[in-house]
Order: structure tokens, then sequence, then C-alpha cells
């Protein structure tokens, strides 16, 4: 009898990387083979990746205020039908109340991170993050 | 990344082609400016665009609205499925003015 790697709690991949611009294309590589691993369409993939972009995009340019000595840890894993992804950093605690998207009516450059997360996946949050670390993100997107 | 312009029917045809993301679209949008700093019509080509990000999309909105106030067109051609959907999910669709290929952005810009 095996055990279906998919369908256990385990994660699909965890990786630590400099939380650097020029290090977005690997991280969207192995979230978006990850992904394809759960036997979903590409464009929930897509949107997955864009996603976690996003939001470690948020930590190079606003948690580390784009320093480039910090890392982040992206894990992905499989929770029954949905996937989960965490995002941790160490950097300086940030205020959720302070990350909010923003109304699109309003035609400028920029500010629409926090809004693609927020639509593209189920659930949000900051959760407590492991010791040593600053801040995680938790995001969870039902898989269809 | 690559950016590349030529003249075309009056108008600069900026072709993009790549990946726009945060490490490139400081690059984009250098380039989208600088283009228009010409003083034509601006149609960029985004046939060859395999993913944009809200950076990209950033340099986009910042060309688009730069090309406003100098009163000179601004349109976007071949947008592929990638793109389009983050548009979309920007609700940027109903903004940008898209053509189906650079030819007819052309022929309206005429």
């Amino acid at each position: 009898m095996t055990t279906d790697p998919l369908s256990s709690t385990e994660p699909l991949f965890a990786l630590r990387v400099p939380a650097r611009p020029d290090r977005l294309r690997l991280v969207r590589a192995a979230v978006g083979e990850a992904a394809m691993l759960c036997g979903v369409g590409s464009s929930w993939v897509g949107d997955l990746v864009l996603a976690v972009d996003e939001a470690c995009q948020n930590v190079i340019r606003h948690a580390y205020c784009g320093r480039a000595d910090g890392d982040m840890v992206i894990e992905m894993r499989r929770e029954a039908d949905r996937l989960e992804v965490r995002l941790v950093d160490f950097a300086p605690r940030v205020d959720p109340s302070l990350v909010k998207p923003r109304n699109l009516t309003d035609l400028r450059p920029g500010g629409l991170g926090t809004y693609f997360i927020r639509i593209l996946m189920d659930d949000v949050e900051f959760c407590e993050p492991p010791e040593g670390a600053g801040n995680c993100l938790r995001m969870t997107k039902r898989i269809e | 990344m690559t950016c590349e312009a030529q003249e075309k029917n009056g108008a600069t045809v900026v072709s993009l082609s790549g990946e726009i993301d945060l490490q490139t679209s400081p690059d984009v949008r250098r380039f989208l400016l600088k283009s228009l700093s010409q003083g034509k019509s601006l149609v960029v080509d985004m046939s060859a665009v395999g993913y944009i990000d809200s950076s990209g999309i950033a340099s986009l909105v910042e060309a688009y609205q730069t090309a406003r106030k100098m009163g000179l067109r601004f349109a976007l051609a071949q947008v592929g499925p990638s793109a389009m959907r983050v548009f979309q999910l920007a609700r940027l669709d109903r903004v940008f003015t898209i053509f189906p290929s650079v030819d007819a952005a052309l022929q309206d810009h005429a």
C-alpha cells in the first residue's frame, strides 16, 4: 500500500531565497510546477502564481523596505481540497491593518498587489510566525 | 525581458517580450517613457509578453497617463490571455485601448 504524497499535509516544497526581485522568477516557477502536480488547470495555476508573486513583492518592497539582505521562505502544501502557501520573512513586524487593497476606481500606477492577492486567494491572513521570523502570511486557494 | 521600438505609420511601436515583473518593470517603464518623449503615438505590442504583474501594470498605467497628458494616443496590441487576465482583474481592460493586432492599432492611429 502506498501513500499519495499529494493528499498528505507534507509540504509540496519549501524554498528559502533572498528577498530580491531577481528571485521572483524562480519563486514563480516553483509555485507553478508544484501547483501543476496537483492536477489543476493552467488558468488556476496562473492565478496562484500571480498571488504568491504579489505577496513576495510586498515582502521585498514593504516588509524589507527594499533592503536586499533579508530572506523569505515560501512553503506550499496541499490540505485536502485546497493549496496552502505560507510566506515567512525575517523583517520587522508588519501591522496587518495597514495592508489594504486600494480602490480600483483610483487609476494610478501601483497599489494593485494586495488587491490581486485578496481576489485570487480564498483566505488570506497574517498568522503567528515561527520563532525567529518576522511575519507569516498564510494564503489558501480551493482546488477546482 | 526585451524592449524594442520602431517607427511605423507615424507612430512608435514598442514590442515587449518576456516576463514583466518587479525585476524587469523599471526597464519597461523607462523604455516606454523614453519612447513617448519622441512625441508620437505609442502602440505597445504585447504578443510576446508571457507574464505581467502589478509592477508591470504600473509601468503601463504611468505610460498611459503620460501619453494622455502629452495629448498622444496610447494603445496596446495583441494582448495574450495571461496578460489579459491581469488587465481584467484590475479592470484595466476598460481603460486601455486594446487592439487585436499592431496593424489594427496603427490603422486607428492613421
